[in-house]
């Protein structure tokens, strides 16, 4: 059995933070991820972020993540176990860690949640066919592995995820016949879909997929029109020839190990599935475990890092670590979320995070 | 297919070595995943489904799915998509549930 006052669970924008702020306080972390980086979702993003000068704006997302997992490997508060998946938490408080084909047993004062969020699917024919990816997994493919999926690809959905991808999929060499969206009108920010268009990529708004083809892979697709009530018009079907389709339909909260320590959970399409109810400082309703990031509701790298930087502030607090600055440290951070959360952008998660208040 | 030209990244890999699909000898590079190496080869079927026996190929890349199980080195059920490639290393497709020997 190891011993760590605050084991945070996965290592992206939202782990990597609270590692930070939980140490920074001076408390001793333990920091899990299965995969062999730190950095989660950002270590693929090569575009530039949005948002103020406190949540990186303007750098990239592989940027961001490269200085926070230099940040955390060289802080010797924080011990790093990567390569190392969670299996499960048991009532006793314990973790149970797979890593190198070994059985590891890990009991933490505090818990951290911060294990993102997992690609979603379409329902319609032949949608196992292989070609047929997330877009997640694809910009892998692409940004980390450095291998093109195929030669001509369908995306379907316009939201940021879609149209970015896309367009990193033009910058890597691979076609991109069309991005298809069943809203009427696109979800991405308008700077990243001009340049899509202007590449030459259309869009088609209020289209679905019917059906995709193919022996033993993908060879094409059948788009067709949607009606005000998204019903599909007959005779509107275009068929498309191509060896790739990319799904980015969203994602939903990976809240297996939550749902196991029996976090009270809630249905929130807002925040796109079941995810935790938590009170302000970020713990659920089992105390000593708190979440941070897309586990707790599907939103962005800036949130996930804010969020992270709460949890990790709070989770060390509560074990009696302190700062003079902690206050100022602790309203910075909620002004930053607030200012994530405001306007018209911010008004989805803000009704979502109003439905999960502990 | 590999990507060659990149406005922005740069892409390092690990020495050349050679694996074995289904029998057939491939080249890859040490330590990327199982499954960079299969696309760069053009293969993008990594296993059949349990019932209807449908060909099956990646869907998370990130090891949450496990649309991408396959026999390593005798071993089935292994997410060719997180698991590093090393020389000579035994891919094959992966049919039904899976046997440990
Ligand atoms: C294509 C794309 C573009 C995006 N663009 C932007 C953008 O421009 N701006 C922005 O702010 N956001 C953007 N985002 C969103 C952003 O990437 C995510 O919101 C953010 O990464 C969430 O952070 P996280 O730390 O909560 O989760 P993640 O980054 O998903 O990290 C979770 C980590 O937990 C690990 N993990 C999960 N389960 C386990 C387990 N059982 N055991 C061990 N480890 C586990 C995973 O391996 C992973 O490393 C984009 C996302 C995508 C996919
Ligand atoms: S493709 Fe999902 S686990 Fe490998």
């Amino acid at each position: 059995m190891r011993y760590t006052e605050i084991c945070i669970i996965g290592g992206g924008p939202a782990g990597l933070t609270a590692a930070l702020k939980a140490a920074g306080l001076g408390a001793e972390v333990t920091l899990v991820d299965r995969n062999d980086y730190l950095g989660g979702q950002l270590i693929k993003q090569t575009h530039r972020f949005f948002g103020s000068k406190q949540q990186r704006a303007s750098e990239r997302g592989i940027n961001i993540a490269r200085e926070l997992s230099a940040a955390v490997l060289n802080n010797d508060k924080i011990k790093v176990l990567t390569e190392a998946t969670v299996l499960g938490y048991y009532e006793d408080g314990v973790v149970a860690v797979e890593q190198h084909d070994k059985f590891i047993k890990i009991k933490p004062q505090k818990l951290i949640v911060a294990t993102g969020g997992a690609e979603k699917t379409l329902a319609f024919p032949n949608n196992d066919l292989p070609g047929i990816y997330g877009a997640g997994a694809v910009q892998t493919l692409v940004n980390v592995n450095g291998v093109k999926p195929g030669k001509k690809v369908l995306m379907v959905g316009a939201g940021n995820i879609g149209v970015i991808v896309s367009y990193q999929l033009i910058q890597a060499g691979v076609e991109v016949a069309a991005i298809i969206e069943a809203a009427p009108t696109i979800g991405a920010y308008w700077v990243h879909a001009s340049k899509v268009v202007r590449a030459g990529v259309p869009i088609y708004t209020s289209h679905t997929i019917k059906r995709a083809w193919g022996d033993q892979e993908l060879e094409g697709a059948t788009v067709v029109k949607l009606d005000e009530n998204w019903q599909p018009i007959a005779g509107t079907e275009i068929d498309f020839d191509v060896d790739v389709i990319c799904l980015s339909v969203g994602l939903s909260p990976l809240t297996e190990l939550l749902w196991q320590a029996g976090c009270k959970m809630a249905y929130v399409p807002e925040l796109c599935g079941h995810v935790p109810l938590r009170n302000e400082n970020l713990e659920t309703s089992i105390p000593g475990i708190y979440v941070a990031g897309d586990v707790g509701g599907i939103e962005e790298a800036s949130a996930a890092m804010m969020e992270g930087a709460l949890a990790g502030l709070n989770a060390a607090k509560s074990l009696g670590y302190h700062a003079p600055d902690f206050a100022e440290q602790r309203a910075g951070v909620l002004k930053e979320l607030e200012g994530l959360r405001s306007g018209p952008v911010g008004e989805k998660i803000r009704s979502g995070l109003a439905k999960v208040v502990l | 297919m590999r990507i060659k030209e990149h406005p922005i990244l740069k892409f390092e890999h690990g020495k050349k070595v050679k694996f074995y699909y289904n029998g057939t000898e491939l080249e890859g590079y040490e330590g990327e995943t199982i499954a960079a190496a299969l696309h760069a080869a053009g293969i993008r079927t990594m296993r059949e489904s349990i019932h209807l026996h449908r060909p099956r190929g990646l869907f998370c890349n990130i090891g949450n799915c496990s649309s991408c199980l396959m026999v390593v080195d005798g071993m089935p059920n292994v997410r060719v998509c997180v698991e590093k490639l090393r020389e000579g290393m035994r891919v094959e497709t992966q049919r039904g549930k899976g046997e440990l020997k």
